[in-house]
């Protein structure tokens, strides 16, 4: 299946359908610059809702956007993970960078 | 004895061979390393462990460390699209523990340790994190990595499953 992106006010939303892997990575990667370069976008959220499995393709390209928002000031936020995906995410360190939340609506209302 | 020669073994039978008697199941795939076939690699190993009743959790361990092996093989073993090769995909089970062996005959790893070094990667333009190894080796219960350059990469995990039911 394919990412889903969707832009609301200067967040980008990559919405994560079914496995993170090398291939949807790859997907991702490339159709997020066309996103994020030259737009006034500086966050990412990537909505896990329907997401069923990530390995480490996936901890390469969230750390790719990560590095990408935090040149522009932004951030980047993960929604709905799972407990199998919580844990590759503790494993890989990167729950320390990235920024949890329960919805979507909750990141924008707060900021 | 016999149970421990087996475990070690990483000869593929013949096919007339009979299977070892203390295996309760095997399954012998060979794919050609393929990013297509990152996702079959971990459908095909899930479904076989799936008679062992594993959690869910256990699943995805499983199915994490078979994408990130097969997934190393599709990218580090065969970097050149004009030399693809296979990738064999040797499970079995014995009682709750399944032992999992994948190979390639790719450029195969210079420095294992170096390899296996958390983040470390030779492929960072391609946004590869670096943490296969480190995911193999968390989510299972051993890992074993044999390579010569030139020669490939053989490895091999095991997990017990059902782990937590089994201590109660």
């Amino acid at each position: 299946m394919n990412p889903v992106f969707e832009i609301r006010r200067n967040y980008l939303i990559i919405k994560v359908e079914g496995e993170l892997d090398h291939y949807m990575a790859d997907q991702i990667r490339l159709k997020s610059d066309t996103y994020l370069e030259g737009t006034r976008i500086k966050n990412v959220i990537f909505d896990f809702q329907n997401a069923t499995f990530m390995d480490s393709s996936g901890i390469g390209v969230i750390m790719g956007r990560y590095k990408q928002v935090k040149r522009m000031n932004g951030e980047l936020y993960a929604v709905h993970m799972n407990s199998a995906l919580q844990r590759i995410i503790q494993i890989s360190g990167l729950h320390k960078l990235i920024r949890q939340s329960d919805s979507i609506e909750e990141i924008l209302s707060e900021n | 004895m016999g149970q421990i020669a087996y475990w070690k073994t990483t000869k593929l039978p013949e096919a007339e061979a009979q299977p070892e008697h203390w295996v309760d199941n095997e399954m012998q795939v060979r794919l050609p390393a393929i990013a297509e076939n990152e996702q079959l690699a971990r459908m095909l190993v899930s479904a076989f462990i799936t008679p062992l009743n594993p959690t869910l959790l256990e699943l995805a361990d499983v199915k994490t460390a078979v994408s990130e092996a097969v997934t190393n093989a599709v990218i580090h073993g065969y970097p050149e699209p004009e030399q693809k090769g296979y990738i064999d995909i040797l499970c079995s089970c014995h009682e709750r523990r399944v032992r999992i062996e994948i190979r390639d005959q790719g450029i195969g790893i210079e420095d294992i340790e170096q390899a296996m070094v958390p983040m470390y990667t030779t492929k960072p333009e391609m946004e590869r994190s670096g943490m296969g190894f480190a995911f193999m080796q968390e989510l299972m219960d051993e890992l074993q990595v044999e390579s010569k350059p030139g020669e490939g990469v053989t490895i091999v995990m095991t997990k017990e499953i059902g782990k937590e039911e089994a201590y109660e």
